[in-house]
């Protein structure tokens, strides 16, 4: 170890100032250096700072144009959704003014029926009562000539004396109408 | 040590390699003591080196990159985003990327020649270079540091705000050193320093073993085995040390510019 030192020390007399630099040297790293930054300002950096700018762009612009397009399906999802709305709303309300309608025309049928059915009803008992009214009439004077005549050919008298014949016959008539009364009764 | 130290006692004194032994015959004219030296030509090769690299890489300028746009644009974005954005940042750090970025490739690669074999020599392993790059911070900070604050600078960088008046007479002249007489020192001297290191303690690890190898006594030959093994583990120490220094003088020329740029608020 001595030796080592001592070796080392016999040599460092000589040795040159390793602080002093040589000029040249310098020269060369100072010219080197600055061609490099030369050449670092004027294309390295730009080319890779126009590249990252772009990919940047890049990036930016497809985010961009994804939530674009999110936009635009979410605004026609929407846009569907309203008109699956509107679409069941109008099917209500036609199904409603429908029924609404048929309920009307099946009113009006049912009344036009009745009417209709009262009108016919109307003519048959005004016939009936008309129909019967004659037969009242005929019966009347048939029952009681019939019944003058009959009586007369049985009772032997004459029962010519009208007055009496018609109080006879409406008599009869009455109690007739009255036995007939009380049947229906 | 004591297995180097002894045989020197018999057979030859071991002379370690010294300071001179990193000034190298120049190339050009071959083997004088001054002219064109390995070290110019390394300087030369890495501004190569780098400036093809990255323009390669970055020529093709795809959104979706190679692999090779991808090494360059992570380089690059390794300067721009951890040291650059992190250190500096706001809108303005993009003006300051260049400095950084050269300053970090250019060390980087000047300190990875150590490590490859043949070339086996750090650039900055010569104090020259270390002091123009770190002239160059000193005085690119300085300027930033004019320019935004005007010559008022010189006060908000020497005079800390909230000390009391009866301290300042001992804390300016502590900035004042600290700040610009020290600080240019020390960041050149740092990378100078491990490169040189670096360098002595492979040259000393190299003629080691080349020593123990011609010893006759067969034990002593064996113990080269440890010094390689110790060489090796060296090795790849100063292989960290080479890109850390780079790292190390980029991030504090970042610091140093951050100062200049916010020194009011320091």
């Amino acid at each position: 170890m001595n030796q080592l030192i001592i070796s080392a020390a016999t040599e460092g007399e000589e040795a040159a100032n390793p602080l002093v630099p040589n000029v040249w040297e310098m020269g060369v790293v100072l010219v080197g250096f600055a061609v490099l930054l030369y050449i670092v300002i004027k294309f390295i950096v730009p080319m890779f700072e126009k590249t990252f700018a772009e990919r940047a762009e890049a990036i930016e612009g497809g985010i961009a144009k994804a939530e674009a397009a999110q936009a635009e399906a979410s605004a026609a999802l929407e846009e569907y959704k309203q008109q699956l709305t509107d679409a069941r709303a109008e099917a209500n309300r036609i199904r409603e003014e429908a029924r609404a309608e048929g309920a009307q025309i099946l009113a009006d049928l049912k009344a036009k029926a009745a009417a209709e059915s009262a009108r016919i009803t109307e003519q048959a008992h005004a016939a009936i009562e008309s129909e019967r009214q004659a037969a009242v009439v005929s019966l009347r004077s048939e029952v009681g000539t019939l019944a003058t005549t009959l009586a007369g050919r049985i009772v032997g008298e004459a029962l010519t004396d009208d007055q009496r014949a018609a109080r006879v016959v409406d008599r009869f008539l009455a109690d007739l109408e009255t036995q007939s009364a009380g049947a229906a009764k | 040590m004591i297995a180097l130290a002894l045989p020197a006692q018999d057979s030859g004194s071991f002379t370690p390699p010294g300071i001179d032994e990193m000034h190298l015959p120049a190339i050009l004219p071959w083997g004088a003591h001054d002219g064109f030296s390995k070290q110019m030509l390394l300087v030369i090769l890495s501004v190569v080196i780098i400036a093809t690299f990255f323009i390669l890489a970055a020529r093709k300028q795809q959104l979706v990159p190679g692999k090779l746009q991808f090494a360059g644009e992570m380089a690059y974005g390794f300067v721009r985003n951890s040291i650059a954005k992190d250190i500096i940042g706001g809108k303005d750090f993009i003006k300051y990327v260049p400095l950084l970025f050269s300053l970090f490739f250019f060390i980087l690669v000047n300190n990875i020649y150590g490590a490859i074999p043949v070339i086996q020599l750090p650039s900055f392993s010569h104090v020259g270079g270390a002091y123009v790059l770190a002239g160059i911070v000193y005085f690119t900070w300085i300027i930033i540091g004019i320019k935004k604050n005007g010559l008022k600078y010189f006060k908000l960088a020497t005079v800390p705000s909230g000390v009391p008046w009866y301290i300042l007479p001992i804390v300016v002249p502590i900035e004042i050193i600290s700040n610009f007489l020290v600080r240019p020192v020390t960041h050149s001297l740092r990378l100078f320093a491990t490169m040189l290191a670096g360098h002595l303690i492979v040259m000393l690890a190299g003629s080691g073993i080349e020593y123990l190898v011609m010893q006759e006594n067969v034990l002593l030959k064996g113990t080269s085995v440890l010094v390689l093994v110790g060489a090796i583990a060296m090795y790849m120490l100063e292989a960290l040390i080479m890109a850390l220094q780079a790292y190390v003088f980029t991030l504090l020329t970042a610091i140093y510019i951050e100062g200049a740029l916010h020194a009011d608020s320091h």
